[in-house]
């Protein structure tokens, strides 16, 4: 069959009219111009039309913005010290992608990092879809230890720059710092309330990235990084340790609890420092001891109890109802208040308005307590501050409790003349007292330095000078604060023994206070230092605010006024002292050689 | 004869400027990297300077120094007794 048609084709050509050259060219023609049309059209269609669709599918695919970390800025105290210093530290990660199907990588990565072969594969297979995951255990190493797995080469292992926060000082500064968080944010205390100053913009720069997410090419920057401000506080590092570790000695001198201590400058309202115990490493945050990361000193509330009383007395004598030397007769040492007394430690007899403040008299000033209306005492207090914030801009701080006249039972103003049923923050009692030590000018609390707080006029001079007068007899002998008294300066303050409020009454446990200005002439220091539930066994049956907060007040306000170079304004008592040393070293030298103790000329 | 002039002159622009365009694509790219470099040397320059501050500032600890004061050089305060007050 196929031999027959094929030689029957031979015989028979095809004629040649009916081969058409020209027709099949012409189709051939077409087709291949139609071809190279839908060529064109798609290219067209490419590279103009849908352009950016496709641009951007492809830059999807490669191109990266990828952040440029930036650090936070650094904190320091007024003399520029270092108190808080952002440091690079390394994270690794890995690409779960990239490493999952290699278990030569993974146990080499396990071997590296000292974390379990089984627990880091069961890790990477988890995030199998995903680009990203950090090594446990590795975030924030530092940046040496990263150095050194990176430098293995294991495949898929990069690391990034992040910033770890430091903190020099320690549990010293801890409460006015506070701490940040795991990404950089402030999370309490200083860090927090500046947090957008301190906090800098990250970067932002384009890259090309390959498949497995390395770097090809930078391409451009889309955004420089922005560090953070640096912010200088007003705290002075010095006298802050100074505050933190006398604070720590009394405590442990007294079995106390828990104790603050706030100094300001007084003419500019500038926080010098601020110290509570207990305290915490705000270099080594944990979940636990929260009650350790309080800054009592502006959220703890208390009831501020003798350390009242000069402002009752202000608020008495800028009324015009006494006078510095008005007698009162405090006998026979209590006073009905209601259905209670308030009673004195023993009967003082009559006192004149000093004396009251001298001796701490409750009988006394709620005698004159008597002689004010209700609003006009609520009306001064809360002019001093009480009852609201201090406007420090300390996170967490609390405004205190100054009931409305209205809601006051029968005895409520008898006994906030000395200190109980109204609870203030020991900023706030250092704020008022800055207040009568500054003429009477209240300055708003302010942690950053140069920051100038608000300042206003709150009590008559005259009146201001009249109570300090009256409390520098605290410090003199006869008053109930001689172990305040510093050598070679005048100091003006006021005890304070509040019993602890609990639900239902006050427990036979007591808070120490002192409150005090130095020196007199032209106050520079206010300081309120508070001891919390000190062992009243401990050193005598004493535990006022003369005998436990007193010596601390003195031992840290002797410190600073050298530090911060204050003359002294009672030479006369120091070169008294210094005149009986010397008589008193004549007679020695007299009877045998110099002490060797007797160094300085 | 002008219009040929002329193309030649457009074509050997269009010539001048794609050459002008990838020179200058390779020099922003350059410039680029150096530009990175540059930055990641000052950053390494401050990584450096805030750990030389911690360092300094761990030394200069409040707490160290007292105890290095008192123990290692047997510093103390001086006793009012021991201060001299010169009346000005």
């Amino acid at each position: 069959m196929k031999f027959v048609r094929t030689s029957g084709n031979a015989k028979r050509p095809r004629p040649r009219a009916q081969f058409d050259l020209r027709g099949r060219l012409l189709l051939v023609g077409c087709a291949m111009a139609l071809g190279a049309a839908a060529l064109v059209v798609r290219a067209v269609d490419l590279q103009l039309i849908d352009n950016d669709f496709y641009q951007k599918q492809a830059d999807a695919r490669f191109l990266r913005e990828i952040p440029i970390p930036t650090s936070r800025g650094m904190i320091t105290d007024r003399n520029g010290e270092p108190l808080a210093v952002s440091s690079p530290v390394e994270s690794l990660w890995v690409n779960p992608q990239q490493i999952a199907d290699d278990p030569d990588a993974l146990a080499r990565l396990a071997g590296a990092t000292g974390l379990p072969l089984d627990y880091l594969t069961r890790q990477v297979s988890r995030y199998k879809d995903k680009e990203f995951m950090y090594v446990p255990r590795h975030r924030r190493i530092s940046p040496a230890a990263a150095q050194k797995i990176l430098a293995l080469g294991i495949p898929g292992v990069y690391s990034q720059r992040e910033f770890r926060r430091f903190y020099p000082q320690g549990e010293v500064v801890a409460h006015v710092l506070g701490f940040t968080n795991v990404d950089d944010r402030g999370q309490e205390g200083i860090e927090l309330a500046f947090d957008e100053w301190l906090s800098g913009k990250p970067g932002v720069q384009r890259v090309i990235r390959d498949r497995h997410g390395r770097i090809v090419e930078h391409v451009d920057l889309v955004r420089p990084a922005e560090p953070g401000k640096d912010l200088v506080l007003s705290i002075d590092r010095r006298i802050q340790y100074l505050a933190y570790k006398e604070l720590k000695r009394t405590l442990l001198e007294t079995g106390a609890s828990s104790g603050s201590v706030v100094i300001l400058d007084v003419p500019t309202g500038e926080v010098l420092a601020m110290a509570n115990l207990p305290s915490y490493n705000n270099n080594r945050i944990t979940s636990g001891a929260r009650d350790a990361y309080r800054n009592r000193a502006v959220t703890d509330l208390l009831e501020p109890g003798s350390t009242m009383k000069p402002l009752t007395v202000a608020a008495a004598l800028e009324k015009g109802v006494i006078t510095p030397t008005t007698r009162i007769d405090t006998s026979p040492g209590w006073i009905p208040n209601g259905k209670y007394r308030t009673t004195d430690l023993r009967n003082y007899g009559v006192l004149d308005t000093t004396g009251i403040i001298t001796k701490s008299s409750n009988v006394g000033v709620a005698k004159i307590v008597r002689m004010l209306g209700d609003r006009e005492f609520y009306e001064f207090l809360r002019r001093f501050g009480y009852g609201e914030r201090t406007g420090s801009g300390f996170p967490g701080e609390a405004a205190g409790v100054l009931p409305e006249p209205s809601r006051w039972s029968g005895t409520h103003k008898q006994t906030m003349s000395y200190g109980y049923g109204l609870s203030v923050t020991p900023l706030q009692i250092a704020r008022a007292y800055a207040a009568i030590g500054n003429g009477g000018i209240a300055v708003t609390p302010t942690f950053v330095k140069g920051q100038r707080g608000e300042a206003r006029r709150v009590l008559d001079p005259k009146v201001a000078e009249q109570v300090m007068k009256m409390m520098q007899t605290v410090t003199e002998p006869g008053g109930t604060a001689t172990r305040a008294a510093i050598l070679g300066y005048h100091v003006a303050g006021k005890t304070g023994t509040a019993r602890r409020s609990r639900a239902g009454g006050y427990e036979r446990r007591y808070i120490a206070f002192f409150a005090g200005l130095v020196p007199v002439d032209k106050p520079r220091f206010a300081m309120v230092a508070v001891v919390n539930d000190p062992d009243p066994s401990r050193g005598g049956s004493t535990y006022g605010g003369g005998y436990v907060s007193a010596p601390l007040f003195a031992r840290v306000m002797e410190g600073a006024l050298r530090l911060m170079d204050v003359p002294p304004d009672d030479i006369d008592t120091w070169l008294a002292a210094q005149a009986a040393e010397e008589a008193r070293r004549a007679r020695a030298a007299g009877g045998a050689a110099m002490p060797a103790t007797g160094g300085a000329q | 004869m002008i219009a040929r002039a002329l193309a030649l002159v457009l074509v050997a622009a269009v010539v001048i400027t794609a050459i002008g365009i990838a020179h200058a694509r390779h020099r922003h790219r350059q410039l680029y990297i150096e530009i990175t470099r540059l930055e990641r040397a000052r950053d390494e320059l401050n990584i450096e300077f805030g750990r030389l501050q911690i360092e300094q500032a761990t030394w200069a600890e409040s707490n160290r120094i007292d105890q290095v004061a008192r123990q290692r050089l047997g510093m103390r305060f001086p006793s009012t007794q021991e201060i001299v007050v010169v009346r000005p």
